[in-house]
């Protein structure tokens, strides 16, 4: 895509510029509509009908929340370190942001094709630690101080799982590259991640079984990353009262609310890129069938868009089910069962790949 | 060298999501393990015992309904219920049978509320919507009976004040029937969910011997193992007729009298308590409800101290009369005022976290610890 | 075991300290104890075979409204004397009975012992007989005012209490 826009502006850096903006708009509708959604689906669950009269089915629900928090008086108390409390909602929303460049949305458009794909994508989504713990501070305020730092160490922990799963799908298919792990998924959906992979031959109905594990110990510690229930005891709501957000008002809440649902989709897609094809789809594309070239970019974004939703549905899903974790027992099932289990994983995925 | 620490003071102040009410909590901590808690009270004192000592007997029933607001009924009948002992008045059947199933109801309610806001405070949203959706058809009984949802004033001294409805009886049994297979889903969504389970097993225990001397009464005295319900061991109204059991805490997923156990027995208790009504409708007499009424109270010169089993533990009133319209003395035994002094020895050496959970797990209101 | 078969077995304990019992009011009989014996009387109901008192079930004040009131010169009510009581309800898990007791102090300086140290729910209810009628309970590890706030001044429960004008500054009858 860069290479097309190269050619009509003639200049790279506008065109770099300009390939970002499809990323920023699709996030940015795509948090209003998630919003709405984790507001119905919540609802339905709960026998009740959640917002109904903004719009049809009040899917207009969440612009006009936006519009409001836009007007709000912007607070900041006294005794807050100011550069610290400005800033931090903006570095915790950066960085949510930053990480989206790295994923393919469509065979032609990614933003950028970098050989460390995944490990960029880690490291970001590492990094916003370093906002939630200056939110936390910066608020003078016991409470949010606890909520930061509760975050801070349930994020660091579960990098770890996440990391040796990562290194294990990495081992599968050879590079970093998000846009070549999913380009080599193609074709078939027998050569998604989660069947194996697309490398070996029969022989990987070995590896099934261990991909299963690997989804799920990704699956979890992706959801701890990002502090949703059953993990999220930083903002537990009924013990301390939305925890390093207490502070915040207007804008600044606004961007800690969509740099969470960013997040969300951020970990739904890297599932679905290492484990389910990506943007492939499972039977072959209508535009090969029909002859239209054009038609096929359009529908791996649809397929992209589905399978990374779905797992957004299955986070809210879960959110409004379970009940939350303790410090200690997330401390416990990080350290005591998920990282064992992915290292051991990782080993026997590795003897058999040499095998 | 070693390290100076000092212990924090966390204030769960008086506004907060999770305590059931005004309520302020001191917590003493050391990083995240509770030394000590200290409840302060007194924020939604209304003087009730002051106010009834200025208004004639029949006039303190709204006040009694006003102390614990979720379970009103039974305040009404341990308050009635004193007062006729004191007078030696014997209300007619029908009454007696009227109370014993308000009463059953109003505990299902009040069980209810316990329970889903327990798993609210733990994180868990869904159950809380779900029992509140049960609840409210327990509230329209109520409501075709007396007109009130939550404050109903309806047990007076020496009868009721409405008569039932000609459809209630009908529209009880229905409840009954659409209410039994929810118990299951709660049990299924909730109860025996690993992840509560971990939440609230071996979370504040309290021995059985601690308990008694604590004054604990009720679910809170059950679930430490200690089978001891007023309604069988010091009986009152007519509850001798009925064939129900006492659920009792025997440490099923961890050690007895932690807040799991004390959690389970309300959720059996509601079970039986849909079986004592099963049983009283189907025998409910024919009669005059407002026949027994006094034109005028005025008890003689004594004392009494009557206590019933309230959803919330052993509630006694003890009222002086000196003879006169007025009661020299109304004192309200609230259950969870005593509840909420054990808090402090129940707490220690848990997290922060837990004492949410164990506070939960006592299942106290505020309106009727400061009365 | 009955009322009268208790206060008997109190009397060949505790003696004087025992003071009477009176069964014919409704409805329960009613033993009488000197205010600072109680703590000793209480051990000897818990910790005794025959009684095994182990549940205080409620611990109350109450202004018996007995001084004597003299009108003055200028027609104001002055009354002098009277006293204060606390009612102790107790019962038995394991024996099943129950009884009454019943201290009484005078109004001017009531004291009397504390028994939190025999049954713990007696904490609270002592604080609340302390805030509400100004008994002084000996030996309490926590004595202070539970429902009221805790600057405030007077005893609301007594019968002669009237509210002050100001509290920290804001007019109380409005």
């Amino acid at each position: 895509m860069q290479n097309y826009l190269i050619e009509i502006f003639g200049s790279e850096i506008v065109a770099y510029i300009l390939a970002t903006v499809p990323v920023l708009a699709f996030i940015v509708v795509f948090v209003l509509f998630a919003v709405w959604l984790e507001r119905k689906v919540s609802a339905h669950m709960q026998d009740r009908l959640g917002p109904m009269r903004v719009g049809w089915h009040g899917v207009l629900q969440t612009l006009a929340d936006f519009l409001k928090l836009l007007q709000k008086e912007d607070i900041v108390a006294s005794a807050n370190d100011k550069a610290l409390f400005n800033i931090a909602p903006y570095v915790v929303f950066v960085t949510t942001l930053i990480t989206y460049t790295m994923l393919p949305f469509t065979s032609i458009f990614i933003g950028s094709n970098a050989d460390v794909g995944i490990y960029f994508v880690l490291a970001f989504s590492g990094a916003v630690v370093a906002g939630i713990l200056m939110a936390g501070w910066a608020s003078n305020n016991k409470y949010s101080l606890y909520g930061s730092l509760r975050s801070a160490a349930q994020i660091v922990s579960y990098e770890i799982p996440t990391a040796l799963v990562v290194l294990t799908m990495i081992m599968l298919y050879g590079t970093l590259s998000l846009g070549d792990i999913t380009t080599a998924q193609t074709s078939q959906f027998w050569n998604w991640g989660i069947f194996g992979g697309p490398v070996l031959g029969i022989g990987k109905i070995l590896l099934v079984p261990f991909m299963f594990v690997a989804f799920i110990i990704l699956f979890i510690s992706t959801l701890a990353e990002s502090n949703r229930t059953p993990f999220d005891l930083p903002e537990s709501e009924s013990e301390l009262v939305a925890g390093f957000n207490t502070e915040y008002s207007g804008i600044k809440f606004s961007m800690f609310f969509l740099s969470e649902f960013a997040n969300m989709f951020l970990i739904g897609a890297i599932l679905v890129i290492f484990f389910f094809g990506g943007y492939n789809s499972p039977f072959g594309y209508l535009g090969n069938l029909l002859g239209i070239e054009w038609l096929i970019p359009i529908e791996q974004l649809f397929w992209f868009l589905t399978k990374g939703m779905f797992f957004v549905f299955v986070d809210m899903w879960l959110r409004w089910t379970l009940p939350r974790v303790r410090v200690d027992q997330l401390m416990t099932i990080c350290w005591k069962y998920l990282i064992p289990y992915a290292f051991f994983n990782l080993l026997i995925v590795g003897l058999i790949l040499l095998i | 060298m070693a390290l100076k620490t000092e212990e924090m003071i966390l204030n769960m102040g008086p506004q907060h999501p999770s305590t059931h009410g005004v309520l302020r909590l001191e917590l003493v901590l050391d990083g995240e393990v509770v030394h000590d808690v200290k409840p302060h009270i007194g924020y939604l004192h209304r003087c009730m015992e002051k106010h009834s000592e200025a208004m004639t007997y029949s006039q303190v029933v709204p006040y009694t309904d006003r102390m614990d607001y979720l379970a009103s009924m039974y305040n009404n009948f341990g308050y009635v219920g004193a007062v006729e002992k004191l007078m030696d008045i014997k209300v007619p059947e029908r009454v007696e049978y009227i109370r014993v199933i308000m009463g059953e109801l109003q505990r299902i309610a009040s069980h209810l509320v316990a329970l889903g806001t327990f798993g609210l405070d733990l994180g868990a949203f869904t159950p809380f919507l779900y029992l509140f959706r049960d609840r409210e058809k327990i509230l329209d009984l109520f409501e075709i009976t007396c007109g009130a949802r939550l404050l109903y004033n309806y047990m007076w001294v020496g009868g009721l004040s409405h008569d039932i409805h000609p459809d209630f009886v009908r529209k009880t049994k229905e409840f009954i029937n659409y209410f039994r297979p929810t118990v299951v889903e709660l049990n299924n969504l909730l109860t025996f969910n690993k992840i509560f389970i971990e939440r609230t097993a071996n979370i504040g225990v309290c021995p059985a011997k601690e308990a008694i001397n604590l004054g604990l009464s009720g679910p809170n005295l059950r679930g430490s193992g200690v089978k001891f319900d007023l309604r069988k061991n010091d009986t009152y109204s007519i509850y001798d007729r009925f064939d129900f059991e006492i659920p009792v805490g025997e440490g099923l997923v961890g050690t007895v009298g932690d807040c799991w156990d004390r959690y389970y027995v309300r959720v059996q208790e509601v079970e039986q308590s849909l079986r004592i009504i099963e049983q009283a409708i189907d025998q409910i007499p024919d009669g005059d409800v407002s026949k027994e009424i006094p034109r005028r109270v005025k008890p003689p010169v004594g004392t009494v101290y009557h206590r019933v089993e309230a959803p919330k533990g052993e509630l006694g009133y003890f009222i002086v009369s000196d003879g006169s319209v007025n009661p020299a003395r109304v004192k309200v035994r609230a259950p969870s005022f005593v509840s909420l002094s054990a808090i402090g020895q129940m707490a220690k050496g848990y997290l922060v976290a837990d004492v949410v959970a164990i506070l939960g797990s006592l299942d106290i209101v505020l309106g009727e610890i400061d009365r | 075991m009955s009322a009268e078969e208790i206060y008997n077995l109190l009397k060949e304990n505790f003696g004087n300290a025992i003071l009477e019992i009176v069964s014919n009011v409704p409805t329960e009989p009613i033993i009488s104890v000197e205010p600072l014996q109680i703590n000793v009387i209480s051990q000897f109901l818990r910790d005794s075979n025959e009684l095994q008192f182990d549940n205080l079930m409620n611990l109350s004040g109450v202004d018996d409204n007995n001084a004597t009131k003299t009108t003055n010169e200028d027609g104001s009510v002055s009354s002098q004397g009277g006293t204060l009581s606390v009612f102790y309800h107790l019962d038995s898990f394991s024996l099943k009975h129950k009884i009454t007791l019943k201290t009484s102090t005078n109004r001017d300086v009531p004291e009397v012992e504390s028994v939190t140290n025999i049954w713990y729910s007696a904490n609270w209810h002592e604080r609340e007989a302390f805030d509400m009628f100004g008994i002084n309970f000996l030996n309490h590890p926590d004595l202070r005012r539970i429902l009221m706030p805790y600057d405030w001044e007077g005893f609301p429960l007594r019968k002669d209490y009237e509210n002050p004008e100001f509290y920290e500054g804001m007019k109380i009858p409005y």
